[in-house]
This record gives C-alpha cells, structure tokens and sequence, in this order.
C-alpha cells in the first residue's frame, strides 16, 4: 500500500503535528480543560469535607470543656449555734435558717483556707471571697446539711462549684485583661485561685451534673445542666413513637397494599409528598393554632410537642415504610392468597413482617429528624423558661412544661454569657451522640436484616 | 369520669368481648374449630372491635364538641357591657375557664365543700384569694358576671362529663352484646374483622389530609382575623417593619421579603456549584473508594441538627467573618459591625444545602442513561465535554427542581437565620449588615405569652400564610419538572 509509506510532514506541515504522541494545541487545551473540570469537581468534595470538618472540630473544641468543671475542696465549720439553736436536729426547724444563714460559713471556711496554706488575703471583705465560688455554693451546703442533721457541730470537707469565672480561668476562656471589665471577679481573685490550684485544693474533674442536672438561672452557667430536657426529648419521643409508628405503618399498608387508583388516594399521594416539604415551623404554628389555642392543651408540654413532631415526621416514616413494603416480592402475595389467605391476612402475616427490618430503620431516621427539631418547639413554648425540676411521675413528665434537648441548647445560646456557649457547644455533644447513636442502630439493622430477594 | 378512666374501661370491656366472643364461638361447635367459619380469633376481634369502636368514636367526638357548645353558651352569658372586642371576650373566657378549674381544684383539694362552691358569691367571698390558695392565679377581680359564667360552666361541664361517661360506657355494652349476640359458627367473623382493619388503615391515611387541613385552617382563620386588624394592602406592600406591642406597629412583610430573598441566594450561590461539582465528581469522576468515602461524609452533614448550624453561625462564623471584614479585620474595609449579618446566616445555610443538592443531582445525573454518555465519548468528547455538553442538558429540568427543593428550604429554614441573621428588619444592599427573615419573625412575634387577639401576635399567622404559599408552591413546581422530565427516559 503506498498510501502507508507517504511521509508524514513532507507536504509543508510542521514535522510534530504528525505524531499522535505530541499534542496539538487545541488538544491540549481540551485536555487542559478536562483537567480544570475534574479539579473542580475534587474541590467542590474537598469544600464539602473541609465545612464537615470544620463544623466537627468547632464543636468537639468548644464543646468539650463543658464536660469538666472546676471545684474547690473546702474544709467548713459547721456551728450548731447558727444552724440548729433548739439542738433537736430537725430538718423542719432547721429549714428555717435560708441559705443566707450559711453564707457567713463559706466566707469563714474561705478565709481560714487562706490562712491555713499562707495564702495573703487580698480584700478587706471576706464576702469578697465568695465570689470565687458559685451562688449555689451556699445552697448545696444547706441541703447536704438538711439531709444530715448530724453533720452539725463538725468540719466538714465540701467540694463547691467554682464560679463560672474561676471555670473559665481554668479552662483558658478567661484571662485577665478580660476581667478588667468584668465586675464579677477580680484579678486578685485568680492569684488565689493560682495558689489553690497548686496545692490541689482547686481542680477540675468531670462534671456528672452537666449530663443529669437540671437548668440553672442565667447568673448561674457552672450549674446548669441537660439533664431535665433530656427527660423532655425523651417523652416527646415516647410520644412520637408510639403514635406515628402505628399511623405510618397504618396509612403505608392502606396506600401501597390496597388503595385504588381514585381521587381521593391521588390526594393523600400528594398531601403526603408535599408536607414532606413543608417547613417545620409551619407545623409548630399548626401545633400552636390547634393543640394550644383551640383544644385548650398545656403550653410547653412535651405532649403538645410530641404530636407536632408526629405529624412533622409522619411523611418521613410513610416514604420509607412504603419503600420497604415495595420491596418484598410480589410472589410472597401470591403464595399467602395461592394457600387460601385473604388479602388482608398476607400483608399482615407475610408481607409486613418481611418488611419490618425496613420499616424500623426509616422510623429511628424519623425519630433522630425529630430528636434534632427545634423551630416548632419554639412556638409551642419549649423554651424561655429554666427547666429546674424533673417531672414527678409519668402523666406529669407528658403534661408539665419542659424544655427538650435542642430547645435547652437554643435557650442557652441566647443567653448573654459566654459560659453558656460552652454549655450550649456540650449540649450539641450530647445531642450528636444520641443521634449518631440512633443513625448506627438503624444502620445496623439494616446490615443485619437486610435481604435481597 | 374523667377522659382516661373511660377510655381506660372501654379498653377493660374491649378485652373482655374478646375472650367472651371466642369463647362463645367455640362453645357453639363444642371446641371443635373446623365448623367455625374464620378461625377463632376473628369472633373475639369482632365483639372486640365492637365494643371498643363506636364508644371511642363518640368519646373522641364528644371531647371535641362539648367544650364548643358549653363556650359558645357560656359565652351568651357574659354581658354585652364588659367587653368590645372579640379579643377582650377571650380574655373574659379564658378568666372563666381558670376561675371553674380553679374551683375545681378548690374542691379537688378540699378548700371548699362542692356545696360552698356552688353557692360561691363574688360580693361576700374573695374568689382571687381563695384561688390563689389553691395556686390558681388570676389576673384581676373576679366580677360577678364571671363567677356566674364560671359556675354555669362548672355545672353543664358536670352534667356533660356524667352523661358522657354513661353514654360512652353503655355504647361499649351494647356494642358488646350486639356483636355477641351475632356470633354464630356461620358467621363470616373475618370479613366483617378485615373490613373494620381496612377502614383503620384508610382513616390513618386520611390524617396526611386532616394535617393539611388543620394547617390550612388555622392559617386562613388567624390571617382573616389579622386583616381584619391590619390593612393587607399595608401589609404585603408596607416598607418599614416596626412592631411595637403598645399599638401603632406597621408590620410591612416587604424588609423581611428581602432579608429571606438575599440569604437564601447567598445560601443558593454556595450550595448550587458546590453540590453539583460535588456530585457530577462523585457521579463521573470518582473510583468506588473515594465514592465509599465522600458521599456518607457529606451526607452527614444533612443529618446534622440545624440548631449546630445556627450555633456554628453564631459563635464560629460570625466571629470569623468580623476577623475578615469587620472595622479592625485583616482587609480594613469596616464592612461588617457584628457576626450577625445575612452573609453569616447565607454561607451557613448553603453548607447545610450542600447534601441536599448534591444528592438531589446524584440522582438525576445517574439516571440518565449510559448510551448517551457512551455515544458521546466515541464520538471523540472528553469526559468533561461529555458531561458539559451530554449529561448536563439531559439533566437540567432534574437540576432545576433540585435547585428549587433547595431554594423552598432555604426559604422556610428557621434556626439557622434566627441565630445567625440577626433581628433588625431592614432594605439594604449590604450583605454584611444584620437583616432578618420571614420565619425568624414568626418565631419572635410568636414565643412568650402573647395573647393572640393583637395584630403584632396574629400577623405571625399571615407570616406564616405567606411562607406555606410560597414553598407550597415551589414544591410543587419542582415536583412537578422533576416527575415530567423522569417520565422521558424510563
């Protein structure tokens, strides 16, 4: 064949462009192109990443401190001539003396701690003192007290909340260039704290009442704690779960088994696809509008917040249990209805149990949607209020205001202190963890259960 | 009876007619279950059903109907002089509901014989005292048209909770032997079972409706009542948004148009490039591994609470874009006063958005069929030119209702702008100035104790109105593209 031997860039073309080896321009700048493309893609992901790492590091760094907090180990007289003058230790006689009597208490244990570890006392006040420790110092001393009469008449070791200040001090979020406009606490204050830090009477340990404690008022952050809402989210689940589990399964079943192809099931169809979409603070108006205003229910309960979540996450739950219920093989049916089953007895002897493994994974997403929900919980109340007691019994944990887990952290954050970021940072550790908890079970189970047919 | 004790009897009866039917069944056929015409169970489901139907269907209905009647007759008691508004007349019946539960409770907890409450006189006794004794608080003197309203609201409330309860009971009895007395070994037990199920099932389908309805309803019934207060024109058209709780608020919706309409692009033109790069990347480009890797990695960050968003607004971004272009901040432009700002809330919400595009668009790309991008790629394309030029195009109506999902989220987010946008109401160009949304001010106007008769508090419902119109219809908008285009290629 001729044509195979004709020299390639004999005929006045540059001699490389021949090669297939060598790139044209406009092929590299294509390839160039192809290059820049795919770089953006990568970029686009890494964005993606970076933000989620952000976000996590953000949280895991100012979230962690609120999981310790300061105390200090102080020896206190308790003298029997203030705190119990009839001597028949009462607690009923001697919850007359407030938490007022035994502040002077502190301030002498304070100061006789000074003295003992040849720490130079810098205020003319001892009440001074007292600021180092938190306002509830006074109070706890009071109720252990309450709680054992006989301790009056003895020293006994304390360990009290350090003030959020001194907290903070500790944990590097206050210095004190910052505390020279801060009336709370003096510089003085931390050069004492220095000295008792060494000597170990000051220190910083895990804080078990940040997980189980209750709210504290807003000039109290070291008090404050998750516990109290976290009993609220847990009714509020109680409710959800026990309601739109069997709804959804109910309506799931109705419009994937048996509907007919009518208006009225168009409707649902469409009802339901779109108040997937609606935005969750049109259900808390609903919830205000119908459970509050109009059937007269408690503000602030966690029953009201409860069926708000249901029917928020009610179109989450019927997606997926329909989902799960389309999976099972025809051919299951048609051998329950080929053995003499009515339609009704094979979708609820064969088909929904095949399809349980899947409709439990979609209602723990449910739940951990609604776990995490905060919007409608604030029109209906859940939050502007310290969530200080724990419900008394079950019909009150359903019907006493309370707060719920996202609500408290949104509360928290709103208020001015500082503090009370880092509360609300360890509130959304607490959070993220019974999320991330409920994502694996239904993860796990789907692993376990799953079956490709 | 209270409420619980009758549904807590209907139950007991419910459970009993269960054992009574199956065993009167098998009685019937001496134990032998092969004359029966259903199995067993089905007997006792049916007296089951029986009792336990009808009476909680009238229980439910009576718990809803009796409250209406007595208010509506209680409230022709109250005269014509101690009010002018409807929303004073709610005030008036909501002071009779506490002053009747509260002497309820009065009698509940022995303060007070239920004769002396009956024979209460608002001139002799101090009510308020004697309620506060009892921990009920009331706001102010009770008059003696109240106290009469609440006695008579005290008695037909007693006289409707005792007819109920007999009412209720004697339905769950008679349904009981009414489904008894049926038993027999040829009766079909399990079609009649399966036709009450059925009828469940519908019913709880059916709430998708109901829910729908409830928010259509008590939107449109609070919004008429707010125009009725407040002009619309001034409302949909007004400028300036300055409520003030004293009276003489204007409550134009057009600054907090602005402030959703700027953050929600600001949150489009992050969340759009990013998640479509990322998933025509994850959908093209990447190996299985990165893909294993990449895309739970970045859905994770759809399954993150949005009360972490607006915390991460707040304490992390804010701050940091004050450090960028705030007065003392590292370009010294003095752009940006505080964190709080709609480039804030804007960047946030584009990085929540970001999952929710990219595996949106996931999807859609996927599903355009391989022979095209095959057809392409032998016609001599690159990858990208594939997808630029193929892939894309095929995808875009898909693209466009994905974009528009987002764009209906970004508008009905709450947390995130509450936190992070800030709250002054304001028309300005500035994307660093603190501006606020529709929904952050349905939330403002809405939580505390607002009574729900001024227009500051009921404007939220025309908010809200607003809000549940506009996504509604984005939604269904981008349902609608996204169903047209699926259709071309299955």
């Amino acid at each position: 064949m001729t044509d195979a031997t004709v020299q390639p860039g004999a005929e006045g073309r540059p001699a490389k462009s021949g090669s297939l080896l060598e790139q044209d321009a406009r092929t590299k700048r294509r390839n160039a192109a192809e290059a820049r493309f795919k770089f953006y893609g990568m970029a686009a992901v890494g964005i993606g990443v970076i933000f989620l790492i952000l976000l996590l590091v953000s949280i895991v760094r100012n979230g962690v401190p609120a999981f310790t907090q300061t105390f200090v180990t102080v020896p206190i007289y308790l003298p029997e001539d203030k705190l119990d003058k009839s001597g028949v230790r009462d607690p009923d006689v001697m919850r007359k003396v407030t938490t007022f009597g035994y502040a002077p208490l502190l301030d002498d244990a304070l100061v006789k701690t000074l003295e003992e570890n040849g720490i130079e006392m810098p205020f003319a006040k001892p009440a001074k003192l007292r600021d180092m420790v938190s306002s509830s110092a006074a109070a706890q001393v009071r109720d252990t007290v309450l709680a054992n009469p006989d301790l009056i008449g003895q020293t006994v070791d304390f360990k009290l909340l350090a003030s959020s200040r001194v907290d903070g001090y500790m944990k590097g979020r206050v210095t004190r260039e910052s505390l020279a406009r801060d009336k709370n606490l003096d510089a003085e204050h931390l050069d004492i704290v220095d000295q008792l830090h060494d000597l170990g009477a000051l220190e910083r340990s895990f804080n078990w009442a940040f997980i189980f404690g209750s709210d504290a008022s807003e000039s109290r952050p070291e008090q404050a704690g998750l516990g109290v809402s976290m009993v609220g989210s847990l009714f509020m689940m109680i409710v959800v779960l026990v309601l739109s589990l069997p709804i959804g399964v109910a309506a799931s079943i109705y419009l994937e088994e048996f509907a007919p192809k009518n208006r009225w099931t168009d409707l649902i169809e469409v009802n339901i696809s779109n108040l997937a979409a609606v935005p969750s603070i049109v259900f808390g108006i609903l919830g205000l509008a119908v459970f509050i205003q109009f059937a007269h229910l408690p503000m602030s309960a966690p029953l009201v917040g409860g069926l708000v979540l249901t029917l928020m996450t009610l179109p989450t739950i019927i997606i997926s249990t329909r989902a799960s219920l389309k999976a099972v093989p025809p051919s299951i049916r048609d051998a329950a209805l080929g053995v003499g089953a009515s339609k009704m007895q094979s979708v609820f002897h064969h088909v929904l149990p095949l399809a349980m493994p899947g409709i439990l994974t979609g209602t723990i997403l449910g739940l951990a949607q609604a776990l995490g929900e905060t919007a409608p919980l604030l029109l209906i109340g859940m939050v502007g209020f310290i969530a200080s007691n724990m419900p008394d019994g079950v019909a009150a944990g359903f019907l006493s205001p309370n707060s719920a887990m996202p609500a408290q952290i949104y509360e928290w954050a709103k208020r001015a202190d500082p503090a009370y970021y880092e509360r609300a940072w360890g509130g959304i550790i607490i959070l993220l963890v019974f999320l991330m908890t409920m994502n694996i079970i239904a993860i796990l189970l789907r692993r376990r259960f799953e079956r490709r047919w | 009876m209270p409420a619980l004790w009758i549904f807590i009897a209907v139950l007991v009866l419910a459970v009993l007619g269960f054992v009574l039917g199956r065993q009167r069944a098998l009685a019937m056929v001496d134990g032998d279950s092969r004359h029966l015409h259903s199995l067993p169970n089905y007997y006792g489901f049916h007296v089951g059903i029986w009792a336990l139907m009808p009476a909680l269907l009238v229980l439910a209905v009576w718990l809803i109907v009796q409250p209406m009647l007595i208010d509506t007759s209680v409230k022709s008691m109250i005269p014509d002089t101690s009010y002018t508004t409807a929303g004073e007349l709610s005030l008036v019946m909501s002071d009779v509901r506490r002053v009747a539960d509260g002497l309820d409770l009065a009698v509940e907890r022995g303060a007070l014989t239920a004769d002396e409450a009956m024979s209460l006189d608002a001139g002799a006794t101090d009510v308020r005292a004697l309620l506060g004794g009892v921990g009920v608080a009331i706001g102010s003197d009770v008059q003696p048209a109240v106290l009469e309203a609440a006695q008579a609201y005290r008695a037909s409330t007693a006289t409707g909770n005792m007819v109920r309860t007999v009412i209720v009971l004697l339905l769950a009895l008679g349904g009981l032997g009414w489904a008894l007395s049926r038993t027999a070994p040829d009766f079909r037990a399990r079609n009649s079972v399966e036709k009450a199920t059925l009828g469940l099932l519908i019913a709880a389908a059916s709430i998708a409706i109901l829910t729908t309805l409830g928010i259509v309803l008590s939107l449109i019934f609070n919004t008429i009542e707010f125009f009725k207060l407040y002009p619309a024109s001034e409302f949909f058209f007004g400028t300036t948004w300055a409520p003030s709780f004293g009276g003489g608020s204007e409550l134009g919706i057009l600054p907090l148009f602005w402030g959703t309409f700027y953050i929600s692009i600001i949150a489009l033109a992050v969340a759009v490039p990013i998640g479509l790069f990322a998933a025509v990347y994850l959908s093209e480009y990447a190996g299985p591994k990165i893909r294993a890797v990449a895309k739970p990695m970045l859905e994770v960050l759809a399954g993150i609470p949005t009360i972490v968003y607006g915390l991460f607004a707040l304490v992390t971004v804010g701050p940091m874009l004050v450090n960028v272009f705030g007065n003392e901040g590292a370009l010294g432009l003095g752009w940006m006063s505080g964190g709080t700002a709609v480039m804030t809330a804007g960047l946030v919400m584009g990085i929540m958005l970001i999952p929710f595009v990219s595996s949106l668009s996931d999807d859609i790309i996927n599903a355009v069929p391989q022979a095209m991008r095959d057809g392409s790629l032998g016609l001599g394309a690159t990858k990208s030119e594939t997808v630029k030029q193929v892939v894309l195009p095929a995808a875009l109506p898909g693209i466009v209702g994905a974009v528009l999902l987002a764009a209906s989220r970004a508008i009905g987010e709450t947390m995130i702008v509450v936190m992070g946008a800030g709250a002054a109401a304001r028309l300005s160009l500035n994307p660093f100035e603190a501006m606020t949304t529709v929904t952050a001010k349905i939330v403002s106007q809405l939580t505390g104790d607002a009574d729900f008769a001024s227009p500051e508090a009921l404007v939220a419902f025309a908010l809200g109105m607003t809000l549940f119109v506009i996504t509604l219809g984005l939604n269904i908008f981008a349902l609608y593209i996204v169903r047209k285009y699926r259709e071309q290629y299955e």
